[in-house]
């Protein structure tokens, strides 16, 4: 099977979704750069991170369109033309741009199938940069997810992969609700197994990237993989640590985290967002309130802290769930004792 | 341009189907069996009913305010289905969960009520997106109230549809309020200075005149179908009601809205209009005056007998599927 990173998968995903679906657009800022330029208006850019590279030199302006930078009118024009008969691929270049659009996903996208009675689809992509690493601040930086994740009439995806991104990006243009396809920039250089033909990741499906019966580890996006260090790290000790990968926060696979906290009986869940209303406490709820009596350690949450995102690396380092936080708190729950 | 005796008939009976369904809903309001908030369009009828009589149910798109109920109309929405919807039954047009200010017809291109101020541009450029990728000829109608004006999405929706030349018709109703503060006081410049900001042809009409809007919007449609990008209309309209019912409309001087109703009344204006110059005879827009009282009179009450949404309802419809 080939061996591609997670920027090719998702760049695979949109050129052959564009090329079996003519109403797939994809619309945002620098999607394809260069529109107007003195160099002669050729594709400059596919992308501020180079994900959509290629696609406008394949599809052409008409169907890959450099917005200006205006995200109330990309989320909002994505929105009116998934309701009118495109399936539009609109992106939010990162997420913590949804401060200043958020009326148009929440407010509009998200609410058209309720408010209108059930007889409005809306095949809305909206596609955006989550997560901290690169040091880039406090407004380029945050995990929003759970902020996404929130909101009744959205489906919010943060896959962990290369063949998850691909998969769930397929899946995400050929779906009828408006879906948010959340892409770490930790994770766009990682490399892994991706077929070559399309394919589908259903939504709502965690998955083992480790089974154990000691310990659970709960995670999604980036995180997963610090999970999967650790449980890799602990098995040196003879722990069996499993390690669920959501994939998908909305719709959220809570049969999959109650079996494996129920099997393991002590949990610790993984989010790199803010703690307070975030998916470890969302996780932590559920579980509590559906298998508390299987539990043999009080759950655990290692989360970001209930501060921006520094823009100095050393703090930033100290701001993110690592490898050696997570195996901390891990051992703790391994070793409590009732 | 010379309208035909039906397209005269057929504006007329538009514009006194909304102000018949508006003040009627006045009465139900006061009595309280009205749910929700009320936003009233009486007054505004020819801007609706100007544009809106030159647009195609299947292609072109209107996306409308929280005053929307006379667009609704104007774009063909069922009468009945929206009285239902205002009363949030079952048998609304959006199954009672939308309610006043969100009603939306798809089918008859209509995106939908829009209960945030400036929401739906960034919609209507989407849908005037659509019909130039998909090439159908379709154009998209942005309703914006003057209160909107000064929101940032329509600054955005506009330079957008100039930048990818789509095909949209800004229609701005200037009602001299936004909510209970003057648009004098709150609107800086003029709403057609700023559609020359953008490089886009704006112009302004009166309101009350049905004729005046007509031609505008004519021929800013037939640019826009035409692959001539969009462009702005200012409407000068005349609020008859408050922001909304049981607004007690402090701010306004105590005869202003009389003044409205005697002296820019559209539907008084419409009918001296066609009668003076003998296109149509008072008869036949008597006998539309009783045919629409009497459709209202039915709509009101049906609604009020119409059956709640069924407690499944409250879960149903948030996505097309979600495991």
């Amino acid at each position: 099977m080939p061996v591609i990173t997670f920027r090719e998968a998702i760049n695979q995903a949109l050129r052959q979704e564009m090329e079996r679906d003519e109403k797939v657009v994809l619309m945002g800022e620098d999607v394809a750069g260069g529109a107007g330029g003195s160099a002669g208006g050729d594709e400059a850019a596919g992308g501020v991170m180079g994900v959509t590279a290629g696609l406008c030199t394949q599809f052409g302006r008409e169907r890959v369109i450099d917005t200006p930078i205006t995200e109330s009118a990309i989320m909002g024009m994505g929105a009116g033309a998934a309701l009118t008969g495109l399936r539009p691929v609109a992106e939010l270049m990162f997420a913590d741009f949804v401060g200043v659009c958020f009326d148009q996903i929440y407010n509009q996208a998200a609410k058209f199938r309720y408010m209108f009675g059930g007889k409005a689809r809306t095949p809305l992509v909206i596609k955006t940069l989550v997560g901290a690493g690169m040091g880039a601040g406090p407004q380029h930086s945050q995990a929003i997810y759970p902020l996404l994740t929130m909101v009744p009439g959205l489906k919010v995806l943060t896959p962990s992969n290369p063949y998850d991104a691909k998969g769930m990006m397929i899946q995400a243009i050929r779906d009828d609700d408006p879906v948010i396809f959340c892409e770490h920039k930790m994770l766009l250089g990682m490399e892994g197994e991706v077929p070559e033909e399309a394919y589908t990741v259903e939504f709502g499906k965690a998955k083992l990237t480790r089974e154990g019966s000691d310990l659970t580890l709960i995670s999604m996006s980036h995180m997963v993989n610090h999970c999967n260090t650790v449980a890799d790290r602990l098995a040196e000790d003879d722990f069996s640590v499993e390690v669920v990968d959501v994939r998908t926060t909305s719709p959220l696979d809570t049969n999959a985290i109650l079996e494996s906290a129920r099997k393991t009986g002590r949990v610790v869940v993984v989010d790199e967002a803010n703690p307070m209303c975030s998916m470890a406490s969302e996780i932590s709820s559920i579980i509590a309130e559906h298998a508390f009596e299987d539990l043999d350690a009080p759950i655990r949450k290692v989360t970001a802290p209930h501060t921006p995102v520094p823009a100095n690396p050393t703090l930033e380092a100290l701001y993110l769930p690592s490898p050696d936080k997570i195996e901390m708190v891990a051992r703790e729950a391994l070793e409590y004792e009732l | 341009m010379q309208l035909s005796r039906e397209e005269l008939l057929s504006a007329y009976r538009r514009m006194r189907t909304i102000r018949e369904f508006e003040e009627r809903l006045n009465v139900e309001f006061q009595s309280g069996t009205v749910p929700g908030f009320l936003h009233l369009y009486s007054g505004q009828e020819a801007i609706a009913v100007g544009i809106c009589e030159q647009l195609d149910d299947d292609r072109d798109y209107i996306g409308s305010t929280h005053r929307g109920h006379g667009h609704c109309i104007a774009k063909g929405v069922d009468v009945k289905g929206m009285m239902n919807e205002i009363y949030c039954k079952s048998t609304g047009v959006c199954g009672g969960k939308g309610g006043s200010m969100h009603i939306a017809d798809l089918d008859k291109g209509m995106l939908g009520a829009n209960a945030i101020v400036g929401g739906a541009p960034p919609l209507a450029i989407g849908a005037a997106l659509t019909a130039k990728t998909l090439k159908t000829g379709g154009v998209a109608v942005p309703f914006i109230g003057d209160g909107a004006t000064n929101q940032g999405t329509v600054a955005e929706a506009m330079n957008m549809a100039c930048v990818l030349n789509l095909p949209v018709v800004f229609m701005f109703e200037n009602n001299g309020y936004a909510e209970f503060t003057a648009a004098s006081y709150a609107t800086a410049g003029s709403i057609e200075a700023r559609a020359e900001a953008y490089g886009m042809p704006g112009t302004t009409v009166d309101g009350a005149d049905f004729f005046a809007v007509h031609e505008a919007a004519r021929e800013a449609i037939e640019r826009a179908r035409n692959g001539g990008g969009p462009s702005c209309i200012e409407a000068k309209a005349y609020r008859f009601w408050g922001h909304f019912q049981g607004d007690p409309q402090v701010y306004r001087e105590k005869d202003e809205v009389k003044n409205l109703r005697e002296n820019f009344d559209c539907l008084k204006n419409f009918r001296t209009r066609v009668t003076e110059a003998a296109l149509l005879d008072g008869d036949d827009l008597d006998a539309i005056d009783a045919e629409v009282l009497a459709l209202i009179d039915e709509a009101v009450t049906e609604a009020k007998a119409a059956p709640e949404p069924s407690p499944e309802a409250l879960h149903e419809d948030v996505y097309v599927s979600y495991q």
